[in-house]
């Protein structure tokens, strides 16, 4: 079904048919509204930006480009078109088929799913909003501010089911979406790491690499659901979530190859040469690999939890993959491996699949990490340089689940309280190199100029050149 | 489906930039018809399947779908090419693909073997016509295990053996330097059957036993990666553990460059480790079965390993006539010795290795473990530097001249 676009709100779920969801939804249209011209991209309102907005949901539809102001972007509500022979791939009920209402004993949990889901969207729009006044080029800003309406539009798909599903209560979550603020003492966002500040371009690449791909993998999950519209919004997410690990993956490629260039041409490899030529050192971007990749392992939540087991046991969200899984898709009497400390000693044990859901999405992901990871490894190999970049050991730098209680170093070895502390900064980005990161952020906004510590892209944006207008000032 | 030709000749092939390409798996969700299929590296479009309907090019958030190449009709990129690649070859490059369709298995293992000759090279201009793909991993050859014997000592570190295999009635046609595949019994854990195994043939054109209609192969026992970590190679051990009377699935033969020249007078420089050694071996014994007929030409051979225990025909080797060959070894783990590679070896003879790789009629192989191609191809560099020769200018006349060759895993 195509998008109605002459309606308020675009959608394909024909929204008109339903009075009263509409006029709920259009009751939040303006407050969404006001929190996007409130915490959304400061001081680009008025812009052109050439974007993408979605006109269907087929192949052929929803990468249509124009300049758009980002307050007049049409936000909407798309979900991929229903198969009514659907039926639940996992759980207890696998075989039946899939909801098209949420039954009242899962009630409570579906609204917390979707409610922790939504909070993200919105917060990091939050996290991101100062970035656009320091962007490396007209087109990482585009990036940028496409990144910012699509997760505004992954809100509006959150919402649509909290309303069109559960009533006042979900009428309730959608004001309270808009009301928490991204790292505020009294009302943040529900997930810590989306507390943390995005304060330089370079945090926001780790973050659309590493912290959206959690999104992916959390959207893929939530996407196998026997809650049906639920799954359906999902998958549409993740078609747009694809450019958001586009934008991180090649930004830090990016990244690595200017300061490649600069290694060979200037024939060194010291950081602080690298750094006095205004460019990234190697080694500070491993830091920042390690800290966002062990802040975001945090969101998969704790190895061993009967929360997950009991999502899965009741079909509200599957693995990834679940229906290429060539299992019983129940996991009676299988096993799966968690890492466990005994001694001094960091070993695998196995533990009922059941319980280690939220493991085995964390590997997923790992692994999906780590083949983007080893991606930029090409790019010193191809200069000649021998610096790899490598993922720290899963136990590095936690603050939930099993590790949380213990220090680990970046290849797996038990610390103490004290070498920790003096071996961290080894490790993690400390004060200085965010500061030093944070010095060559400036403001390039010429057509086809880059800042110096960031090459320009291999292409532009839907076939046009690097040195396009992405944006428009007016 | 493909596009028509245009008037070059060429067709056009939808490819994917691996470089540009985050593996977000957008393309193949949307394509309709099952064309784009990826493995642990790279996504891919199947030529034979794409109709060009285009749904894919839009949603992609990086524009690595949208690349393509003009090639021969009948000569694409095959699948197990596009697997390889770390980058898309540069427009006009011709397609490595072979004269005849190789399994994707095959071509994906031929493109990793061969990256150290960095290009393609051609087979010497006097090589024999080789037989490819006469059999296929669905319509294999079966062969029988005539012969399985230990090479290295019992107190080796590695287990490597020669086994003999006999084709009986079924026509195996082959040359030194050639590969068959090995199909080995069974599934993998997701239940596919195993991919097939590539194998130099360690034996002469004319049969392990000169007039018989068999090959033999030299095989290590796998039973650690690359990084040392503990794995049991599916196929290796399956070899290794066959008995006289057992019957192989066989497919191939494969490799149409990696061939001897077969003029009076060319000479032969052979650098490997390990079971590298086998393709020298069918070379060598090739030769040592013509010495008779006088037809010249020097065969000179760097032979890497541990120990004498551990090298593979090391007791054979050394009975080998002095006039036949010139036979270097290095040792890497002689106690009381210092460690010496086959490149230290190189250097030494730089002489002789200069006046050969100097002289038209020689022709170079490497075969073995890919961490020695960094190490040999600075050693020829040194040798070239010292002799008033220019590697670098040498090196691209031998690829073109179809004077070397590599073959490294």
């Amino acid at each position: 079904m195509s998008i109605n676009y002459s309606e308020r709100i675009p959608n394909n779920v024909d929204l008109a048919s339903n009075k009263s969801l509409q006029r709920a939804l259009e009751h939040w249209q303006p407050a969404y509204l006001d929190w996007w011209n409130e915490m959304g991209p400061e001081k680009s309102q008025t812009a052109e930006v050439y974007l993408r907005t979605a006109v269907s949901v087929e192949a052929k539809g929803w990468a249509h480009f124009d300049y758009v102001k980002m307050p007049d972007y049409r936000w909407g509500i798309f979900l991929t078109p229903q198969d009514p022979q659907r039926t639940i791939s996992f759980g207890a009920h696998k075989g039946a088929p899939v909801w098209q209402e949420v039954p009242g004993e899962y009630r409570s949990t579906l609204r917390r799913i979707i409610v922790t889901q939504g909070d993200t969207e919105p917060a990091s729009v939050e996290q991101q909003r100062h970035l656009g006044l320091t962007c490396p080029s007209l087109y990482d800003m585009r990036n940028l501010f496409q990144v910012n309406v699509e997760e505004g539009r992954h809100l509006w798909a959150m919402v649509y089911l909290l309303h069109a599903h559960f009533g006042r209560d979900g009428r309730e979550e959608g004001e309270a979406l808009l009301a928490r603020r991204s790292g505020d003492a009294d009302n943040p966002r529900i997930l810590t790491a989306f507390n943390e500040k995005t304060p330089d371009w370079l945090s926001f690449f780790m973050f659309t690499f590493i912290t959206d791909r959690d999104g992916k993998y959390q959207l893929a999950a939530l996407a196998e659901s026997a809650f049906d519209p639920l799954s359906r919004t999902c998958r549409f997410m993740l078609t747009e979530e694809a450019h958001h690990l586009f934008v991180g993956e090649s930004g830090i490629a990016r990244i690595i190859q200017r300061t490649c260039e600069l290694m060979a041409q200037h024939k060194t490899d010291d950081p602080a040469k690298i750094r006095a030529l205004g460019a990234i050192d190697l080694p500070t971007l491993q830091k920042y690999l390690n800290f966002h990749f062990s802040v975001t392992s945090d969101l998969y939540g704790s190895e061993i939890s009967s929360n997950a087991a009991s999502f899965f046991t009741n079909g509200l969200k599957g693995r990834f993959n679940e229906t290429g899984i060539a299992d019983d898709h129940q996991l009676h009497g299988s096993e799966y491996p968690v890492m466990d400390v005994v001694g001094d000693r960091i070993v695998a044990r196995h533990a009922p699949a059941l319980s280690t859901l939220n493991e085995r999405l964390r590997d997923d992901w790992v692994a999906d990490v780590a083949n983007g990871v080893s991606r930029w490894n090409r790019v010193p190999e191809k200069h000649g340089i021998p610096f790899r970049f490598s993922l720290p050991h899963k136990g590095f730098h936690r603050r939930i689940g099993l590790f949380a209680e213990y220090h680990v170093s970046p290849d797996g070895l038990l610390m103490s309280e004290s070498d920790w502390t003096r071996r961290h900064g080894d490790w993690l980005p400390s004060a200085e190199d965010r500061a030093f990161v944070h010095s060559l952020m400036g403001r390039v906004a010429e057509p086809g100029k880059f800042a110096n510590w960031i090459a320009p892209p291999a292409t532009g944006i839907n076939k046009q050149p690097v040195d396009f207008e992405y944006v428009r000032f007016s | 489906m493909s596009a028509a030709p245009d008037a070059a000749g060429l067709v056009r092939q939808h490819l994917i930039d691996p470089e540009v390409c985050i593996r977000c798996n957008t393309c193949q969700e949307m394509c309709p018809i099952g064309a784009i299929e990826h493995d642990s590296r790279n996504y891919v479009v199947k030529f034979d399947v794409c109709n060009w309907c285009n749904d894919c090019i839009s949603p992609c958030p990086t524009g690595a779908i949208d690349h393509y190449r003009n090639v021969a009709p009948g000569r694409p990129y095959t699948l197990g090419e596009q697997f390889a690649w770390d980058a898309l070859p540069a427009p006009g490059e011709p397609a490595i693909a072979q004269a005849t369709d190789v399994p994707e298995d095959v071509a994906r293992i031929t493109q990793v073997a061969t990256q150290g000759q960095g290009g393609h090279a051609s087979p010497p201009w006097s090589a024999a016509h080789p037989y490819v793909n006469l059999y296929t991993p669905e319509r294999p050859a079966t062969a029988t295990v005539a012969g399985n014997f230990r090479l290295t000592a019992e107190d080796a570190s590695a287990d490597i053996r020669h086994i003999v295999l006999d084709f009986g009635q079924a026509a195996f046609p082959v040359l030194e330097g050639q590969s068959i595949g090995i199909l080995a019994p069974g599934e993998d854990d997701a239940g596919r059957p195993h991919h097939l195994r590539l194998y130099s043939i360690a034996s002469p054109r004319n049969g392990e036993r000169p007039g018989y209609n068999n090959l033999s192969l030299t095989v290590k026992r796998v039973t650690e990666d690359h990084d040392g970590r503990p794995v049991t190679g599916v196929c290796s051990n399956y070899l290794c553990d066959l008995k006289k009377g057992d019957k192989v699935r066989v497919a191939g033969p494969y490799g149409t460059t990696f061939l001897m020249p077969n003029h009076p007078g060319s000479s032969i420089l052979m650098v490997c480790t390990g079971t590298g050694s086998a393709p020298m071996r069918a070379m060598t014994e090739r030769r040592r079965r013509r010495m008779a007929l006088e037809e010249g030409g020097e065969l000179m051979l760097f032979f890497g390993a541990r120990a004498p225990g551990e090298l593979p025909y090391f007791g054979p080797l050394m009975k080998l006539p002095k006039e036949l060959i010139d036979i270097n070894f290095a040792f890497s783990r002689v106690a009381g010795e210092p460690k010496r590679w086959v490149q230290d070896r190189i250097r030494e003879r730089g002489a002789d290795v200069a006046r050969l790789l100097n002289d038209a009629n020689t022709y170079v192989y490497l075969c073995g473990l890919k961490g020695m191609e960094r190490g040999v191809d600075e050693a020829f560099r040194d040798v070239c530097r010292g002799h008033a020769l220019d590697w670098d200018a040498l090196l691209p006349r031998l690829r073109a001249e179809g004077r070397y060759h590599v073959e490294t895993y």
